[in-house]
């Protein structure tokens, strides 16, 4: 039996040992093994996108009859459906397909903004990134497009959004 | 038996083992894996208090931090960069101890019956004590912060509940410092609802173990301290929204779930996290012995003494006025809260064998192992045993298995746990006509009760209330606690014990003999 008082030399060469051992499984973890990201070469390309697509449907003119029928307060000229148009958006890196897909809009109503993002990991380097978008379910095909060479830096991001007051589709 | 008790009770046997080698160096009170919460809670004040001071000093705005950062970790490095290697190795020594007390509360089947509230409760205590060290390191706002950052948001994104996506916020040029004011928030927030959460995870157990013994404590404080001079934390480079980060050196005990979530995904990384808590929640509902009767107030017998009171491991004893008598207490057992470890019965004065009354019935009891049937028992079975010297040894069910010393000599009494063996029981044994007493259970700390063990030793070593009377003497009596695993110490120790008594003089160190007189009037 080991006596434990704290002055015998076994005790606290075991104490020390547990300490070190503790310590030792503490740092070790606590940075190590380095874990890699993105390798060496590849850049990103963050497609994100927070947008209100078009209404569905443009305002109109309520007839008589329809303005008869509503209380007297309630009497707007105009109808506006809150519906708007999902977002369609297709992106191609030096003439291949990356993604396609679509963001539909958000709320019960389908009133919110289309959101979406994406991360592709690509090599870095000199690519062509063509972007289409559409945002109003009454035009056929895309609507809104952007096409650009790009010379990605290792661990570049690219950013790809589209806001109206940027002139629709811009890379950053 | 099902493949989660063959684990767990093969787990156990090796973690008991273990244990017991830190016995020899630390003691039973300042072994660190018996203590593992209370280790816990240590990394938590370590952590709290670094944190108040890094706090104070460091700039909290998105350009300032890290140079605020950088400047303490390697100009103010004698203090600040100190306290930041604290704050960072006791929240990774937190995660450690935490991960090691649930496999430990798990081996020893502490998840069900009473102690469902306890397991339940730590489960949001696992979630905060992540989520308050990952919010931390984005606090730092270098590229390991900004990819625990962004790598959270995209998990975080998987769930329906933002409209427009949490990662939108890392694009560049839409940082603030209002964003950051929020990180610095949630980081002071969520370590304040960790603690919430750990004040309600120990309400339902009394004299909570949440500062570790002297030794201990400071043990660790200084291991932590010597890590953070030999390796003291450091940050990566500025965080920079245009660039990923590529290699990083991560802190596994926390942001491990970021690599997972890339090697997989979103959803997969929530469907594990979503099982491991489900499972963890489940525990408790899967079958389980059930639990034994609760203990019994009788109140002719109870004297309103609170010795149950205080004794109670999990609070489960509530001291009332007495119906009858105007001043005085009588105690109330708590169902929901009764663990049914009889260690009460144990600390009542009234469980006194030597009370002339024909049938004993003491103050608070246990249906299914009354005080009064033990004396009867051991007043038939010691006056039956045979040869030299004669014994009676005191057991726990929870521990070694003391029905394998029964002998000729050895009369053998296994209790639901020993704190519910009343001290003057042990007089009682010596003056019925047995040579030595033999009281054994589980080593401090692996009692299945919290304090068995503990109370029982100080109330037979006279420091607690109630104890064994002076004139018994000591060489007659021999404590010796051992775990399931060790019933080859626990022979050892009788063996020696006989040979002790042997060598004693027949009436040396002797009580007088006592009959009671109903035994004697009854022949």
């Amino acid at each position: 039996m080991v006596s434990k008082s704290p002055t015998n030399p076994v005790v606290l060469v075991a104490q020390a040992l547990f300490y070190g051992l503790f310590a030792v499984i503490i740092a070790i973890f606590s940075t190590w093994p380095e874990y890699t990201h993105l390798g060496p070469d590849r850049a990103l390309i963050k497609l994100s996108f927070s947008y209100h697509g078009e209404f569905v449907t443009e305002c109109r003119e309520r007839t008589p009859e329809e303005l008869a029928k509503l209380a007297p307060n309630m009497r707007a000229a105009k109808v506006c459906p809150r519906e708007r148009s999902p977002i369609t958006v297709r992106i191609d890196l030096d003439g291949q397909p990356l993604y396609e897909g679509v963001a539909q809009p958000a709320g019960l109503s389908k009133d919110g903004a289309s959101t979406l993002y994406k991360r592709f990991e690509v090599p870095a380097g000199e690519h062509l990134v063509s972007v289409k978008m559409n945002d109003n379910v009454r035009v056929q095909g895309f609507n809104l497009a952007r096409e650009e060479k790009m010379a990605l830096k290792p661990a570049q991001i690219l950013v790809v959004d589209v806001r109206k007051d940027h002139g629709g589709i811009f890379f950053e | 038996m099902s493949a989660k008790n063959s684990l767990r009770q093969g787990g156990l046997a090796l973690w008991q083992r273990v244990e017991t080698v830190f016995d020899a160096f630390f003691g039973t009170g300042g072994n660190p894996l018996r203590h593992l919460g209370a280790l816990g809670f240590h990394f938590v004040w370590i952590a709290l208090v670094t944190g108040i001071y890094l706090f104070i000093v460091l700039d909290t705005g998105i350009e300032d931090i890290h140079t605020s950062i950088e400047y303490y970790t390697h100009e103010q490095w004698w203090l600040g960069g100190i306290m930041r290697s604290l704050h960072r190795y006791s929240a990774d020594g937190l995660v450690l101890v935490m991960l090691l007390h649930i496999a430990r509360e798990f081996l020893y089947g502490r998840y069900h019956s009473f102690r469902w509230y306890s397991w339940i409760t730590g489960v949001p205590v696992l979630w905060l004590v992540y989520a308050s060290g990952i919010g931390g390191y984005w606090l730092v706002w270098d590229q390991l912060g900004l990819f625990s950052a962004i790598a959270s948001a995209e998990w975080f994104d998987w769930l329906p509940i933002f409209s427009d996506p949490a990662t939108r916020n890392f694009l560049p040029g839409l940082l603030n410092d209002r964003f950051f004011s929020l990180l610095v928030f949630l980081h002071i927030g969520i370590p304040l609802f960790l603690l919430l959460a750990l004040w309600v995870h120990i309400q339902r157990v009394s004299q909570s173990d949440v500062f570790p013994a002297r030794s201990l404590a400071l043990g660790t404080f200084f291991m932590l301290l010597v890590l953070s001079l030999a390796k003291p934390t450091i940050s990566h480079g500025k965080a920079d929204l245009s660039v990923v980060p590529t290699v990083l050196h991560i802190d596994w005990y926390y942001l491990f779930i970021h690599p997972l979530m890339y090697l997989t995904s979103p959803a997969a990384l929530w469907a594990m996290a979503g099982l491991f808590t489900l499972l963890l929640l489940a525990l408790p509902l899967l079958p389980h012995p059930k639990q034994q009767p609760i203990a019994v107030v009788n109140p002719p017998n109870c004297n309103g003494c609170r010795r149950c009171f205080v004794d109670c491991p999990y609070g489960a004893i509530a001291m009332l006025p007495h119906m009858d008598k105007p001043g005085h207490e009588l105690a109330r057992v708590l169902p929901d809260l009764c663990a049914s470890c009889g260690i009460c019965a144990g600390a009542c004065p009234s469980s006194t064998p030597f009370r002339s009354v024909d049938k004993l019935v003491t103050g608070i009891d246990m249906p299914q192992q009354p005080v009064g049937v033990l004396r009867e028992e051991m007043e038939h079975r010691i006056a039956a045993l045979a040869g030299q010297p004669r014994i009676a040894v005191f057991g726990c069910d929870c521990a070694a298995d003391t029905k394998q010393l029964e002998g000729a000599g050895t009369a053998v009494f296994s209790l639901m746990c020993t704190g519910l063996l009343p001290p003057s029981f042990v007089e009682y044994a010596l003056r019925s006509g047995a040579d030595g007493v033999l009281v054994t259970g589980c080593r401090e700390g692996s009692c299945a009760y919290r304090f068995g063990t503990r109370w029982t030793e100080e109330r037979l070593t006279r420091q607690r209330e109630p104890h064994l009377r002076p004139t018994v003497p000591e060489e007659r009596l021999r404590l010796a606690w051992a775990d399931g695993h060790e019933m080859s110490h626990l022979k050892a120790t009788l063996d020696d014990f006989r040979q002790y008594l042997q060598s004693l003089g027949a009436d040396e160190k002797r009580l007088r003999p006592y009959t009671p007189r109903r035994i004697a009037h009854h022949g």
